[in-house]
């Protein structure tokens, strides 16, 4: 047992630190470090950046363009990503659909779609929540109905992520109502410019759009749309929800998150002196730091058992889910703490990039305060999305415990 | 990166599975806890057999050369069995002292001897008045014709009563809380002017306050360089919270498991408790706490050889600061899903969550350990600032 870099690992993480120096373009990066707004067109740069390099989705087999990186190699890379300030890849397409087509989809459509989402070509988003099926999934009532060779789709899908800048959306549908409703799931993939498509904006709690509603009337799906087997669509889900949680820890997001709270307590000033020197508060970022610490070791443990077995990721993602989604929680709270009554001002403009902040505003509202606020408020989602903590400790007590 | 463990140190864990089903089982181990030696010369004959005496020391004093992986390892299952005997005392505390600080005189002398279990030391470090500062020393250490003369008090000596030497800090120069000017000596058991004040633990040990009065030293008899003894204790300490951490992770692993059977069979309003979802996210919480009680422990196995104490005070204050709330939390848990049979004496759960409690209470708390953390955190914050 150790816990040490091998001398090729410290390699790649120095390959991994040159590219980043090298090639991530300075706006992006300073629009991840100040918090400002991402736009689609920013995500999709850096992802044909990243594909150009060879790295467009490093732990992807080499066969459909990935790199083969173990777990540690994507751990090294998302941890230099995080201190340099890259932007996240969305996981809709490279964590999500991906895995699934890889393991259940037709040559056909591996062919068509993995390079066009490696490439950064397609914009995913995910059609599996409804208004009366969040936590109960299995619940949903989208239906599609075969019509020679299409699939007709009605019904609605919320709480999706980003399908405003989506060209294609996964879905789970009804296509059977005569089984147990997990058995009626299909997994089907959508053109986001069929006709009969609307996307509603849903604006959260920090004010931003980053969620919608999507309605579907009458949408023809071609039947070649159809992943695997109709009716076996739940299997497929249940295997990507367990690939999205593998990065669920977000070990590099939270430790950027926690050296930004070091920055920001530092420098906001408590009584004239940093805030930092206060020891009660920089006692709870001790506590979340440690909390941290251990995850990081958990996180490389489950996924390291994980590639030594060979086998797909299970039920020990919930504890990294919880745990992830908790810290950065705590993180975001203590930013926002840290600002005092800098929290209180709500200025939608200085979250773009190229915002002047007025000149009565005090300098050190600019430097770090805009983001903050509406930031605690938005990941209050983290516990809730992706299967809500309960859900995941409802897993844990039965698929581990056996309860 | 590597979370396995080797081929020998599964075997070593198989060895002690076995040894503690067949030889020390719970009842066994709670007449020992009762007996006047409070634990099992047998057991240490046997483990000295076994090789674990000497795990930590280099093959040339009679050791294994193991590491701290190989103590994280022995630990674990002290804790499970909850072992009485003083391994962490004599093998890894002050052994692992004498193996970093000693002159090789004394490594040849007594190395040897503690592998092959003729020998025990504990450490005398804590003073009453400093809690858990190991560089509050008010005892003293005063230089006379022949060697030295120590007078002073010593607080909770683990293992104390069963020991034949203790490694003792004093004074030779310098005000109570300094860091320098703390000298560190191997003092006999029977030395005129020591005496004992022996008392059994809450988690069924043994410990000894010591008074000294004018006690001869040789001058032979100081480890290290006199007056900087305190880097040499802090580390030995380092490694024996380490071990601590270790031993907390087997008891954390026993009651998560006795929680979960009981869970799984207890009856009552006509199903098994482990039905009712409350119960359930508790147990999955308490699931939660132990995994990443062992990443921490990990941590702290791994870095507590480290040469930078800075880089390894982190490590090691990180580690038993989490482990004292997460261990707290379990411990509570276990005992309360237990019903009122967590708080009887009969069954292991109250004995598993004494020891984790006074696991938190030795060597520096939870608050202890997180002040540390914290305050390395600020220094290491303004210093990124500036």
């Amino acid at each position: 047992m150790n816990l040490n870099y091998t001398a090729e690992e410290e390699s790649f993480r120095a390959e991994v630190r040159a590219f980043f120096e090298a090639e991530l373009p300075a706006d992006i990066r300073s629009k991840v470090r100040l918090g400002r707004r991402m736009h689609k067109d920013d995500l999709v740069r850096w992802q044909k950046i990243l594909h150009r390099r060879g790295w467009g989705a490093g732990m992807w087999p080499r066969r459909y363009g990935g790199a083969d990186w173990s777990v540690v190699e994507q751990h090294i890379f998302d941890e230099e990503g995080a201190a340099a300030g890259a932007p996240p890849q969305i996981p809709f397409a490279l964590r999500m659909v991906a895995p699934v087509l890889m393991s259940f989809a037709t040559a056909a459509q591996q062919n068509y779609f993995l390079p066009r989402i490696i490439s950064g070509e397609d914009w995913w988003c995910q059609g599996y929540s409804e208004p009366g099926s969040g936590s109960d999934l299995a619940s949903l009532r989208t239906s599609a109905v075969r019509e020679g060779a299409h699939y007709r789709v009605n019904g609605q899908k919320t709480w999706n992520t980003l399908g405003q800048y989506a060209d294609w959306i996964f879905c789970l549908v009804r296509t059977s109502s005569d089984a147990r409703p997990q058995q009626g799931i299909s997994f089907l993939l959508i053109d986001m410019k069929s006709s009969g498509i609307t996307v509603r904006p849903i604006i959260t709690i920090d004010g931003e759009h980053e969620i919608n509603d999507i309605f579907f009337d009458n949408v023809q799906v071609p039947v070649e749309n159809l992943v695997g087997e109709e009716n076996k669509g739940w299997t497929y889900a249940k295997f990507l929800l367990s690939h999205e949680r593998t990065n669920n820890a977000g070990i590099g997001n939270c430790k950027r998150a926690l050296q930004r709270l070091k920055e920001i307590a530092t420098g906001q000033l408590h009584n004239g002196r940093p805030l930092i020197e206060d020891s009660r508060f920089r006692d709870r970022i001790a506590q979340v730091e440690l909390e941290l610490m251990a995850l990081e070791i958990t996180n490389l443990r489950v996924l390291s058992a994980v590639s030594t077995e060979s086998r797909a990721p299970g039920p020990e993602v919930s504890l990294l889910k919880i745990k992830g989604s908790e810290i950065i929680q705590q993180l975001a709270e203590l930013q926002m703490h840290a600002l005092g009554h800098d929290a209180l001002p709500y200025l939608r403009e200085a979250l773009e990039v190229d915002w002047v902040p007025a000149p009565l505003l005090a300098d050190h509202y600019a430097a770090f305060a805009p983001p903050l606020t509406g930031q605690y408020f938005n990941y209050r989602k983290t516990t809730i999305y992706a299967g809500s903590t309960e859900i995941q400790k409802n897993i844990i007590s039965k698929l581990i415990l056996g309860l | 990166m590597d979370f396995r463990l080797t081929e020998e140190q599964l075997a070593l864990q198989e060895t002690l599975r076995r040894f503690i089903a067949k030889d020390y089982d719970f009842e066994r181990r709670r007449s020992l806890a009762r007996s006047p030696l409070g634990y099992s010369a047998q057991a240490w004959a046997q483990y000295a057999d076994l090789g674990l005496l000497g795990l930590p020391y280099p093959e040339e004093f009679g050791g294994l050369g193991g590491s701290g992986v190989d103590i994280m390892v022995v630990m674990e299952l002290v804790g499970q069995g909850l072992l009485l005997e003083p391994y962490l005392s004599t093998v890894v505390l002050c052994g692992g002292l004498l193996r970093d600080a000693a002159a090789r005189a004394i490594k040849e002398a007594l190395l040897p001897q503690i592998a092959a279990g003729r020998l025990q030391i504990a450490l005398a470090a804590y003073e009453a008045a400093g809690r858990y500062e190991l560089a509050h020393v008010a005892s003293r250490a005063v230089r006379d014709a022949k060697g030295w003369r120590l007078t002073g008090r010593k607080s909770v000596v683990l293992d104390a009563p069963s020991a034949d030497y203790f490694l003792l800090s004093a004074r030779s120069s310098g005000n109570r809380t300094d860091a320098e000017g703390i000298s560190l000596f191997l003092v006999r058991r029977d030395a005129p002017g020591l005496t004992l004040q022996a008392y059994p633990t809450q988690s069924g040990g043994r410990a000894a306050d010591l008074h000294l009065q004018d006690v001869p030293i040789d001058d032979d008899a100081v480890i290290g360089a006199p007056g900087r003894a305190l880097p040499v204790i802090e580390r030995a300490v380092d490694q024996g919270i380490a071990a601590l951490c270790a031993e907390a992770v087997g008891i954390v692993t026993a009651l998560n498991e006795a929680t979960l059977n009981y869970l799984k069979t207890r009856k009552q309003f006509g199903t098994v408790i482990g039905s009712f979802q409350a119960l359930q996210h508790r147990m999955a919480d308490m699931f939660i706490a132990a995994e990443q009680t062992r990443s921490m422990a990990i941590i702290a196995a791994i870095q507590a050889a480290g040469d930078e104490p800075a880089a390894r005070r982190r490590a090691i204050s990180g580690a038993k600061a989490y482990i004292g709330r997460a261990a707290r939390f379990v411990g509570q848990q276990a005992v309360q899903l237990h019903g009122a049979m967590g708080v009887v004496d009969e069954l292991n759960v109250s004995h598993y969550f004494k020891r984790l409690t006074m696991i938190d209470m030795t060597f520096g708390d939870a608050d202890h350990h997180l002040a540390r953390f914290s305050d390395a955190l600020r220094v290491e914050a303004l210093g990124a600032a500036s």
